[in-house]
């Protein structure tokens, strides 16, 4: 793995194979550069474990957050079906759920962390913006995103549902009529549509998404960094109980063997629209 | 209240659409293509496309109404469907 610490050996930034952070002028920016389009997998937790473990520190000299893709296709395209299946096709099925569940508390740990930071976070998308992915843009405060970036929890059609937080997060920020709309029809909302539904905060030119987090992190530093944190320990608290028992849903679902059907024909697709619910 | 846009009209703002964006001779697009032969795109081309057709005719489309659909007319219908 080609990663290493900065000269003055503090954690303000790194660089490993999934992704890369840097703090700079009081912004953390992370940015997502796993081909061929930031799949989630242990690669990707690994290093935002990684990531989370030096927060502490840097969130000492930093007021603002953002997370970006460095990949054309789009912020990320969820989990790591292709991971997942393989290690399932591996073990028993006893073993399979464990490694499951084990994998979940996990990224929720991360997400839990990254959600409940006392920093503004802005996750500023374009392109494919699904299922592990879009969970993951759901975590920070605020979304920018360029008018061609798409939102869709696809999990139905494998039969489970969204497992990194994805539920709950919702229904934290959203009507439960869009909560439902996303999740039973699996559909894709453009930046519009998100943003008229109150997922997204910006709508952007294509291309622009970074430029213009970068320049709401800079307003951001304006204001006293202990009223932004206590204003949204206030608005936006982590529904952790509801996050634990969507672990729990999602490893009871996982058993069924509707389950393994669908990524199984998920990675032995052909199909010309594989990323279409 | 402007008239409703004719089916027709819809499939040449597809065509025109689709001929712009992905740079192929206009010409050499017909109703019937198969687009994803036609133009040489993949499944997240077709989500780039999707999303133009969106904004273009300020209309949504959901993606499960374009699961199988891989003609221009067809996709005008659908988009016309909802104009």
């Amino acid at each position: 793995m080609s990663s290493g610490r900065s000269r003055d050996d503090t954690m303000a930034s790194f660089r490993g194979e999934a992704l890369s952070w840097e703090l700079r002028d009081g912004v953390i920016e992370l940015a997502l550069h796993r081909p061929p389009g930031n799949e989630i997998g242990t690669l990707i937790l690994c290093e935002l474990e990684k990531f989370v473990e030096g927060l502490e520190e840097i969130t000492r000299q930093a007021h603002a957050l953002i997370v970006y893709s460095t990949i054309k296709a789009g912020f990320s395209a969820g989990a790591d079906l292709r991971e997942l299946f393989d290690g399932a096709q591996r073990v028993s099925k006893t073993e399979a759920v464990r490694g499951v569940r084990d994998f979940l508390e996990r990224i929720h740990r991360v997400m839990n962390t990254i959600d409940a930071l006392p920093l503004t976070t802005i996750a500023a998308v374009h392109g494919v913006t699904f299922g592990g992915g879009f969970e993951l843009a759901l975590v920070c405060d605020l979304i920018v995103a360029d008018k061609m970036a798409r939102f869709a929890f696809p999990e139905l059609r494998l039969g489970l549902i969204p497992g990194f937080g994805g539920i709950p997060r919702l229904k934290r920020d959203l009507g439960n009529a869009v909560v439902r709309d996303l999740l039973l029809t699996g559909r894709s909302f453009n930046a519009a549509k998100a943003q008229s539904a109150g997922l997204v905060s910006q709508t952007v030119a294509e291309g622009e998404s970074l430029r213009i987090a970068r320049s709401t992190a800079a307003q951001l530093k304006k204001f006293d960094r202990q009223t932004a944190s206590a204003a949204k320990r206030f608005i936006k608290p982590v529904p952790y109980d509801e996050l634990k028992r969507e672990i729990d849903i999602f490893c009871e679902l996982f058993t069924k063997p509707a389950v393994e059907a669908g990524l199984r024909k998920f990675v032995e697709s052909t199909d010309a629209q594989p990323y279409l619910p | 209240m402007a008239p409703m846009p004719s089916p027709n009209q819809t499939l040449r703002e597809v065509l025109d659409l689709a001929a712009a964006h992905f740079k192929v001779p206009r010409e050499k697009l017909t109703p019937d293509d198969d687009f994803f032969k036609t133009l040489g795109i993949d499944s997240l081309q077709a989500l780039d496309l999707l999303t133009r057709l969106e904004q273009h005719f300020n209309v949504e489309l959901p993606d499960y109404e374009l699961q199988g659909v891989s003609d221009f007319r067809t996709l005008a219908d659908r988009i016309q469907a909802r104009r």
